[in-house]
């Protein structure tokens, strides 16, 4: 039998599976996950269609488009995380799970397991539209795209999992996403290229997973080889990810007021 | 033998106190009910026992256990006051989540199910049904840990008579075959479904009793006015 403080595979597997069973009854959820970061690929795609490229400088469009593959996953699973979670709290299922054999980590790394395959068919979707359709020119393998991003959704998921231990309300919830997500997004490098910026914003930027998993994006983008840079970033966005699980499961408290 | 042991329980809520200090115990193999008023603190008494509730003080042991530990996890069930299960799930999918974690196949899920009389409805989503129905779904999905004891916060509210009737003679069988059940109600005539009676009011243990003694200790064959000369013999004697 397992114990509560014990990890099980077993039981983190059959959470996952039941997490996936509620996606698969929400159809409209389910499409816009697919369809619509490659909507919104499509519209930056247009945007930079007309202006003339930069002679000696990279196309606007793979750069800032490649950055995108991954923003997308980490924002979309923060959120659908953060909600799911909060409705776990609500309905009082939290409480009761937290009365079975089920231990916390099992709970979480079963939400963790559960987007991360979500989040593995969105970048399939979305990496193939955008290498087909919008001529998004990537070096190296279109393979390693996917994986970045699902390792990306899956930091997304654990600070999603993370932040709903503070929210009390489904309005709380939602505002966390511009607190956790923006910050990252701003001092990634894309906006502006982190050599260039502050000595402490670049500091600061530094200890932000997402500059990582960015700059993973890049060396797939411009070497056919998979680089040893990539490696170590995709490392630490996973480190980052199985932190903020760790933290997540530790405020996780299984008696309340 | 006691199955549960509570003494000297003190909890808070905000700055509240719920449970000034509560100490008792429930025999094995048997249907207490847990009856006061709306507000009297069963459900806090019950999530302390479920070891959910953060406690001030006192100590509450479950099976020999302390409430709540690990070792104590796939022996105790529950089912919230409201119910508790995915609305987003049909109550099969519920069923046969609720008994993974438990260890158990989809076979004992079913059976739960036709236990609770949903098996029409197994393949529906819990969000499409009634309150009832989704009450009973919640039940369907403790029953099938068949665990040693079954904490049930208001199993039967917004039932109909006829479901009520025969969810007590369940939990009869359910006593008959070895579980301890322990049953929060408001409502006096489902107090006389039960072996014994904890009765509850402003978080203080009223009487530690059965139907049979409350109904001579109130002077009344109705257990509602039996309830109520004991409240007011109490009152009187803390105002003396």
């Amino acid at each position: 039998m397992s114990t509560a403080t014990h990890l099980s595979p077993r039981l983190t597997t059959t959470t996952a599976v039941r997490v996936l069973r509620q996606l698969r009854h929400d159809h409209r959820t389910i499409a816009m996950l697919l369809v619509l970061p490659s909507l919104l690929l499509g519209l930056l795609y247009l945007l930079w269609q007309d202006v003339p490229p930069v002679p000696g400088q990279p196309d606007v469009f793979d750069r800032v488009g490649l950055t995108m593959l991954g923003v997308f996953p980490f924002v979309v699973m923060f959120l659908v995380t953060s909600i799911a979670m909060l409705r776990e709290r609500t309905s009082g299922t939290l409480e009761r799970l937290l009365s079975t054999p089920l231990s916390r980590l099992d709970l979480l790394l079963g939400y963790g397991l559960a987007f991360g395959l979500a989040a593995a068919l969105q970048a399939a979707v979305t990496v193939t539209v955008a290498t087909t359709l919008y001529d998004l020119d990537v070096a190296g393998s279109v393979g390693l795209v996917v994986l970045i991003a699902v390792v990306d959704a899956v930091l997304g998921v654990a600070l999603g999992l993370l932040a709903s231990a503070f929210a009390r309300s489904e309005f709380q919830a939602v505002q966390f996403m511009p607190v956790i997500v923006l910050p990252q997004f701003f001092l990634c490098g894309l906006l502006v290229p982190r050599e260039q910026m502050a000595g402490w914003l670049q500091a600061v930027s530094d200890v932000l997973p997402l500059t990582y998993a960015v700059e993973a994006l890049r060396e797939v983008g411009r070497s056919v080889e998979a680089t040893g840079t990539m490696w170590t970033d995709v490392g630490i966005v996973a480190g980052a990810a199985l932190l903020a699980l760790a933290l997540a499961a530790a405020t996780l408290r299984r008696r309340t007021d | 033998m006691d199955v549960v042991t509570v003494s000297d329980l003190v909890v808070d809520r905000g700055r509240r106190r719920v449970l000034p200090g509560l100490s008792f115990a429930v025999p094995e193999g048997q249907v207490t009910g847990l009856l006061g008023p709306s507000g009297s603190g069963k459900s806090t008494l019950l999530r302390a026992i479920v070891g959910v509730q953060r406690i001030r003080s006192g100590t509450v042991t479950v099976l020999g256990h302390p409430a709540g530990s690990p070792a104590l996890r796939d022996r105790v069930g529950y089912v919230t006051q409201s119910p508790s299960v995915y609305a987003d799930l049909t109550v099969r999918e519920n069923a046969r989540y609720f008994a993974a974690l438990y260890g158990r196949g989809a076979r004992e899920a079913d059976a739960a199910i036709a236990d609770v009389g949903l098996g029409e409805a197994a393949g529906q989503l819990v969000g499409d049904l009634s309150g009832g129905q989704r009450g009973r779904a919640s039940l369907a999905c403790a029953l099938v840990g068949e665990p040693e004891v079954l904490v049930l916060d208001e199993p039967t509210v917004g039932l109909d008579p006829v479901l009520r009737v025969e969810l007590w003679e369940r939990f009869s069988g359910l006593a008959a075959a070895g579980t301890t059940l322990l049953v929060s109600s408001h409502v006096m005539d489902e107090a006389a479904r039960c072996d014994r009676l904890l009765l509850l009011r402003d978080g203080a243990l009223l009487a530690d009793t059965t139907p049979g003694r409350l109904r001579t200790d109130g002077r009344s064959d109705d257990l509602e006015e039996a309830f109520l000369n004991v409240v007011r013999a109490s009152a009187q004697e803390m105002a003396r």
